[in-house]
């Protein structure tokens, strides 16, 4: 294992070497000390690494992801595994907003709590959250899975595309065109391969599914005469 | 951009460090905003009869003993000050208003940064770290401090678009964002009375929380009212004599976190200005709710 600490090293020292192992890779896992809320850790990663990650993260930590397996033992700013495309993201304590932000593959894991405007603009990613997401989360979410285990703020789900919703509280309020639907079999199914795995112990008949009307503008086949 | 940090003591024994603790919160947010920077520090309070303000000049050399000495003519008092680089503190037995009205009709070279029981702002162009070492903040003491460094986006880079702003007896707020309908309000805010330095749009956020206390609010109801009254995207840090308050608007895009402990409440734009803080490992951390308003206050000593 290779230690990179934050203390005495620079965030381009630890993202160059990680970024190294892209076509040659020697080393499989690193961890990284002292990172005292620097933005910016292990950002475009292209390999099968494990890093840990030994206290709290700034902004867009494991921003871009490809197959690597990003732990944060602390909490993360803004922008946590965004735009991520494979692999995953797992944050031990509260992420700030737009936690997976675009992020278009992979699984990203928040143990704790997660700000406003997780899963903005989503794209295919699984999102697995153990605590609340705060207001306007999943805002136009296209594809992928958000699984919130607590309760969501104000407007979940505005102007959703495709994304399926699972939250087992309360939801504070919906969003544009964001309405709860039936949970049948095959969401039972797909909730409890990703509580799976997500590691989270959680009965998936608990939780209620929410989804778009596909009522707005880009759903209406009369607006194609536009283009 | 712009980085806001804030820090409030609970535990009163650690009065004498107020401004050591502070200095690597206040260099932490320079990547925020390099521009210029300020804080206002509370602490050192005088008499319920007497007035502290905060004076500058362009003029290093500026004769200070000078305008104490008008004063103790014109207000039939002692003035007690010392100098710390460009700024002054001046202490008196006298009403603060009319000290205030005094020095805007018979010096008008002199800034009043600040007028107030306890508050004292100190604001100029400049890294943090210039400024941190300026003004000896390392060896400051108090109860509560807010500072700010500024990202000039909207008006030039001078000592008149500095934070933190202060229109009113000990109140003063940092900002990070923009107000969109500041214009109207300064006007009202004016026929209320309510007196304005600069253009800023920070100012009229300062000036709207003055004309509210004055009308006889609690920091909390005047907080309240300014989610009605206040367009724009904010994250605010407000200071009085007694408190310290966070307020975000309801859409919450600029940042904010605080940290809690039995010892301190500190507020950052982010998490790393709070990294040096004494038991911040342990600290509860959370990021404040959108439209939530987060005060703090002590009882009057």
């Amino acid at each position: 294992m290779k230690t990179i600490d934050l203390a005495t090293q620079t965030v381009r020292d630890l993202n160059q070497a990680l970024h190294d192992q892209a076509k040659n890779c020697t080393e499989t896992e690193w961890e990284v000390l002292n990172p005292k809320g620097q933005h910016n850790l292990a950002v475009g990663l292209d390999q099968k690494l494990k890093v840990d990650i030994k206290g709290d993260a700034g902004y867009y930590c494991g921003g871009m992801n490809k197959e690597a397996d990003i732990v944060i033992h602390g909490s993360a700013g803004q922008g946590v595994a965004e735009n991520m495309m494979s692999g995953s993201v797992r944050v031990k304590g509260n992420a700030s907003s737009s936690a997976g932000a675009t992020s278009i593959g992979g699984l990203l894991v928040i143990e704790g709590d997660a700000g406003s405007r997780c899963g903005i603009s989503m794209k295919g990613s699984d999102i697995v959250v153990t605590g609340n997401v705060g207001h306007m989360s999943c805002f136009m979410g296209q594809a992928g899975t958000l699984v919130v285990c607590g309760d969501a703020g104000d407007a979940l789900g505005d102007s959703l595309y495709e994304v399926h919703i699972y939250v087992k509280g309360e939801v504070k309020s919906l969003g544009a065109d964001c309405i709860a639907k039936e949970m049948r079999d095959e969401h039972i199914e797909e909730l409890s391969q990703l509580l799976k795995r997500a590691g989270v112990d959680e009965d998936p008949h608990a939780f209620k599914r929410y989804g778009s009307a596909r009522q707005l503008y880009n759903f209406k086949v009369d607006n194609a005469a536009a283009y | 951009m712009c980085g806001i940090v804030g820090l409030y003591l609970k535990n009163e024994s650690l009065e004498n460090q107020l401004g050591q603790l502070f200095v690597p919160m206040l260099i932490a947010m320079t990547e925020r905003g390099p521009d210029s920077a300020g804080f206002a520090i509370y602490g050192d309070e005088v008499a319920d009869d007497s007035v502290k303000l905060t004076l500058r000049h362009e003029d290093e050399s500026y004769d200070w003993a000078g305008l104490a000495k008008r004063l103790e003519i014109a207000f039939s008092t002692k003035v007690d000050w010392f100098q710390n680089s460009k700024v002054a503190v001046f202490k008196l037995l006298a009403d603060g208003d009319d000290v205030v009205a005094y020095l805007h009709e018979n010096a008008h070279d002199v800034l009043v940064m600040s007028a107030g029981k306890s508050i004292e702002i100190l604001k100029e162009v400049g890294l943090p770290e210039h400024i941190v070492e300026m003004f000896k903040l390392g060896q400051m003491k108090g109860s509560h401090i807010i500072g700010h460094t500024r990202m000039a986006t909207e008006s030039a880079v001078t000592m008149a678009g500095s934070h933190p702003f202060s229109t009113g007896m000990d109140l003063c707020l940092v900002h990070n964002g923009s107000l969109s309908n500041h214009n109207r309000l300064r006007a009202e805010l004016k026929r209320e009375g309510i007196h304005f330095d600069t253009e800023n749009d920070t100012e009229v956020a300062a000036g709207y929380m003055t004309y509210r206390l004055q009308q006889g609010d609690s920091l909390n109801q005047a907080l309240e009212h300014a989610l009605e009254d206040l367009d724009g995207f904010y994250t605010f840090t407000i200071g009085t004599k007694n408190g310290f308050a966070v307020l975000r608007d309801p859409i919450a895009c600029k940042p904010a976190v605080i940290a809690e402990t039995d010892d301190y409440v500190a507020m950052a734009s982010e998490y790393q200005a709070l990294t040096t803080l004494p038991g911040i490992e342990n600290a509860k951390v959370w990021e404040p709710e959108p439209a939530t308003i987060y005060v703090w206050e002590r009882g009057d000593k």
